[in-house]
């Protein structure tokens, strides 16, 4: 938590097409960004990963409006695709949700990871081979030589997740947004997988954006968080002191959750007020 | 868009033909090949009033008359008129294209929903033999019939036919295994009902449909293999107006005498188009991803 | 599409495969199962052929040895072609014959069959070669064009573009093609595969009158052979690239909406480089079968067309036979068309696990 900040997003909105007109998916989102761990919580359909896909412009029919979304020196509402070809995978990547979907199913996964370097820097294939394998050595993959010449059927979804960070950490970018990036995985090697972006993101000083449904994974794992409801940002709260949540949402949340040595009475069932789909602002 | 969805579900086949038809009327291209349809039948149903001239009428001292006039399209060789033969044709080609449909439909039916459903030697067998159909092109074995059973318009709609079944064979059969094993045809066989009887009643309609898209396809198909067996002089003979055999016909004049062939081709052309197009609207009509992305 | 369902379900019957560099046995038994399937198609084609052939109404008999034979010399001859043997007996005969070779002769030229075809096919495969070099590339990439366009303009002129394509009789617009840039125009040759005055120059090593003439480095009849193959090939080519652009639009579609195109624009790749390094890969096996089925289907379209532009090929020479009744040469020809179809099926299915890394 750093004083200064890498992306500032004011009052983004995002659209979608429908009959007719625009549904919002997204309203009125405003926050901050530092060289910290930010988590956005919300349940499916708050417009979680929407926030994320906006960011890198990679919504092509939606429309997306906000009064100032700077990220760095940029303006990345008003910069030209050619500009934002830079930014995407350079300084500002995504880390996707299905390492079995979002790695291509017929190229060898190293080729594609060094494939994230070439576009971005003139070298030679070699060059870009030896750093993908130095790489790949950091997110604890072993015989990295063997695994850069797989095909993704053949690697377990840990490993496609650690591949799929080695990926998007490879350019050295100082905005990385993680997009549900454990919930594919199997409970055993979802830590392993965490740790391993816990140790990269902090050792480079890169500002992370974690998207999750899972509050007790976000609340040990990140600074601060956000918490979405409805395509709105209901509360924000350093993660320590999420249990002093005043939104009624948020208490909700945390009461529906199950805890070791908990009482036996039933969980509490969310319920949802349509007032707190009524505009509000939170600055975060 | 689900109330839409579900209102296709429900059984009523009229409602669902109403919501077909309207999502059709939706695509221009769609509706152009619905139009056109409707117009052949039109034309086909009322010819001898369209028609200014009877097809066979010879008038040999106006052969080869450029287009204009008293003869819209121009005379033949022999001082036909063009435009009433090309009407005239038209009773032709829905001819053609019904009596396949009706023979290749049922066949197609049959040994696609039994072999579907009785499965073991049964359908290996009927599958191989269908495969062995697919492994030619439809003209070639067409031709191959047409040559073996002599040059004729209905040789060639039975040739035709042959040739045409097993997609829809394979169509039917691909439908019913995913209906086999459904609850209620397992209901129909713990009642006491018997294969024909679970076959007939149970599978065969749940095949219609896509069944009947897939001809309509086929249409498109069926009037290009016949032009061109009327063309090659193994379908429908000379002075029948058959467009391919006419264009076959003009080709001798076709350097000085452009129309007799480019009419004939054109309304081949036009009538083909508008069975494809027709045929890929159902297609997006029917298919419910399509419907929902609306 | 019932061929490609087929070959979709040889794809995940080989879900598990090793690893480039680790060497394990290669799976034989797919691969087996599927040459086994080819020889019972094979065998179920001759037994067609054998029934289309017998199904004649018109007499093999009277078309040998002509209306005013002598009763003996007809029945003699009866004998000769083993009519008078059982049906079952006639069609050992036949697969005897089929297996050495032995296609019979034709009426017409007094040749053996399968001399005849072998003649005439170079010239057919040099015209469909053409074709489907034309097809494919107009299909493909057509067909990305329209599924990246999807539902905009540039994507329902393609539609009606290549509906037109396939739904236009190939034999009449070789015809007005003829009509407008032979007769008109004068911008291509007109039938035949080079002009008259060229023929016999060049020696006849290969059959393909580019090869030939490229190698006797006769430049002239190289250059009318093109002007004479380039109208009738972008016709057939005009033909089969319906087919492709369609199937392309659908595969490209079902592609660009995969996560794994997210991830490439995630890493900064332009939408062009995703298009073609990314999605494009991924299409590339399934488009090498639609491209064996498209040219085995241009045979279809060659027959028309080598009709209409005197073009002595295949095609030609199948239904010059026809006409005239020689069964023996019909029925070889089309059970070389049958063969052919079946390997092009075959060669597409080992190229498909050849090129996709999870079939291997």
């Amino acid at each position: 938590m750093t004083g200064e900040h890498i992306l500032d997003v004011r009052k983004l909105s995002v659209g979608y097409r429908s009959d007719g007109g625009y549904i919002d998916a997204v309203r009125n989102v405003s926050f901050k960004l530092g060289r910290e761990k930010l988590g956005i919580v919300g349940e499916s359909g708050s417009g979680k990963s929407t926030i994320g896909r906006a960011l890198l412009r990679l919504l092509p029919t939606a429309r997306i409006t906000a009064e100032s979304i700077r990220f760095e020196e940029l303006d990345l509402l008003n910069i030209s695709e050619r500009e934002m070809l830079k930014v995407r995978g350079r300084r500002m990547s995504m880390i996707l949700q299905d390492p079995k979907f979002s790695l291509n199913p017929i190229r060898r996964v190293g080729d594609q990871i060094s494939e994230a370097y070439l576009t971005h820097f003139k070298c030679a294939k070699a060059d870009a081979r030896a750093k993908t394998i130095d790489m790949l050595q950091a997110v604890q993959i072993r015989d990295p030589e063997r695994v850069y010449d797989l095909y993704p059927h053949e690697v377990s979804g840990g490993m496609g997740q650690r591949i799929m960070i080695a990926m998007m950490l490879l350019t050295d970018p100082d905005v990385v947004i993680a997009d549900e990036p454990t919930s594919a995985l199997d409970v055993t090697v979802r830590l392993q997988v965490l740790n391993i972006l816990d140790r990269l993101v902090s050792e480079r000083g890169i500002g992370l954006i974690m998207i999750s449904h899972d509050l007790n994974l976000v609340r040990n794992f990140c600074d601060r968080v956000l918490i979405m409801y409805a395509g709105q940002v209901v509360e924000s709260l350093k993660a320590p002191e999420l249990s002093n949540a005043q939104h009624p949402y948020t208490q909700g949340l945390l009461a529906a959750q199950p805890r070791i040595g908990g009482g036996r009475t039933p969980l509490k069932v969310l319920d949802r007020r349509p007032e707190w789909k009524e505009p509000l602002e939170v600055q975060a | 868009m689900t109330t839409q969805a579900t209102k296709l579900a429900v059984p009523g086949p009229l409602l669902a033909l109403g919501n077909i038809l309207r999502f059709l009327m939706k695509s221009p291209t769609s509706a152009f090949g619905l139009l056109v349809i409707s117009v052949l039948i039109g034309v086909a149903v009322f010819a001898p009033w369209i028609a200014p001239f009877g097809p066979y009428a010879q008038d040999l001292n106006n052969t080869l008359a450029a287009p204009g006039g008293a003869h819209l399209f121009g005379t033949d060789e022999l001082g036909r008129d063009i435009f009433s033969r090309l009407v005239y044709g038209t009773r032709i080609t829905l001819t053609i294209i019904s009596l396949v449909s009706i023979v290749v439909g049922p066949i197609g039916i049959f040994v696609g929903t039994t072999a579907g459903y009785l499965g073991g030697k049964y359908d290996t067998i009927m599958m191989r033999i269908t495969d062995i159909f697919l492994s030619f092109p439809s003209l070639i074995l067409s031709l191959a019939f047409v040559a073996a059973l002599g040059p004729s318009l209905n040789n060639a709609i039975i040739a035709i036919a042959l040739t045409s079944w097993p997609p829809i064979a394979r169509l039917a059969r691909a439908e019913t295994l995913t209906f086999r094993s459904a609850d209620y045809v397992a209901a129909a066989r713990l009642q006491g009902a018997s294969t024909s009887r679970i076959v007939l009643k149970s599978i065969v309609p749940m095949c219609l449909p896509s069944v009947l898209i897939r001809l309509t396809l086929n249409m498109a198909t069926v009037i290009l293999t016949a032009a061109g067996l009327g063309f090659l002089g193994l379908g429908a003979q000379p002075p029948v107006p058959e467009w391919g055999a006419m264009i076959a016909m003009g080709r001798r004049y076709m350097i000085d005498s452009w129309w007799l062939v480019t009419f004939p081709g054109l309304a081949i052309l036009l009538v083909g188009l508008a069975f494809n197009l027709l045929g890929d609207g159902l297609r997006d009509a029917l298919d419910p991803k399509q419907m929902n992305r609306r | 599409m019932s061929k490609n369902s087929k070959t979709a379900g040889w794809g995940s019957a080989l879900a598990v495969s090793p690893a480039k560099k680790i060497r394990r046995p290669f799976n034989w038994r797919p691969m087996m199962s599927q040459l086994f399937t080819v020889a019972v198609t094979l065998f179920g084609l001759l037994v067609l052929t054998f029934v289309i052939g017998r199904m004649m109404p018109s007499d093999p008999v009277r078309a040998i040895v002509g209306e005013d034979a002598t009763r003996e010399t007809y029945e003699m001859v009866f004998r000769q072609l083993g009519l008078d043997r059982p049906l079952w007996e006639q069609f050992l005969i036949y697969l005897r014959d089929v297996l050495t070779g032995n296609f019979g002769v034709s009426i017409r030229t007094g040749q053996p069959v399968i001399t005849d075809i072998l003649h005439v096919l170079p010239a057919t495969i040099e015209l469909a070669t053409f074709a489907i070099l034309i097809g494919a590339t107009l299909g493909v990439s057509l067909g990305v064009l329209a599924a990246v366009n999807k539902d905009r303009w540039p994507d329902h002129v393609i539609r009606v573009f290549s509906l037109m394509g396939h739904s236009m009789p190939i034999f009449w617009t070789g015809m007005i093609g003829l009509l407008v840039f032979y007769a008109t125009l004068g911008w291509v040759g007109g039938s035949g595969r080079m002009a008259d005055f060229y023929i016999g120059l060049v020696d006849e090593r290969t059959g393909f009158l580019l090869i030939d003439s490229a190698l006797a480095q006769d430049w002239e009849v190289f250059r009318s052979a093109l002007n004479h193959l380039i109208l009738p090939a972008s016709i057939l080519g005009y033909s089969s690239s319906a087919y492709i652009t369609r199937m392309t639009r659908s595969f490209m579609l079902d592609q660009i909406n995969q996560e794994y195109i997210t991830t490439a624009r995630v890493k900064g790749l332009s939408s062009r480089q995703t298009i073609w390094r990314h999605a494009f890969l991924n299409i590339r096996v399934q488009l090498v079968t639609i491209v064996a089925l498209a040219y085995g289907s241009l045979l279809e379209g060659a027959v028309l067309i080598e009709t209409v532009f005197a073009w002595p090929g295949f095609g030609q020479y199948l239904t010059n036979n026809m006409l005239i009744g020689d069964m023996n040469a019909v029925m070889t020809c089309v059970l070389i068309v049958g063969v052919i179809f079946i390997t092009l099926n075959l060669i597409s299915d080992m190229l498909y696990r050849i090129f996709d890394p999870r079939t291997r």
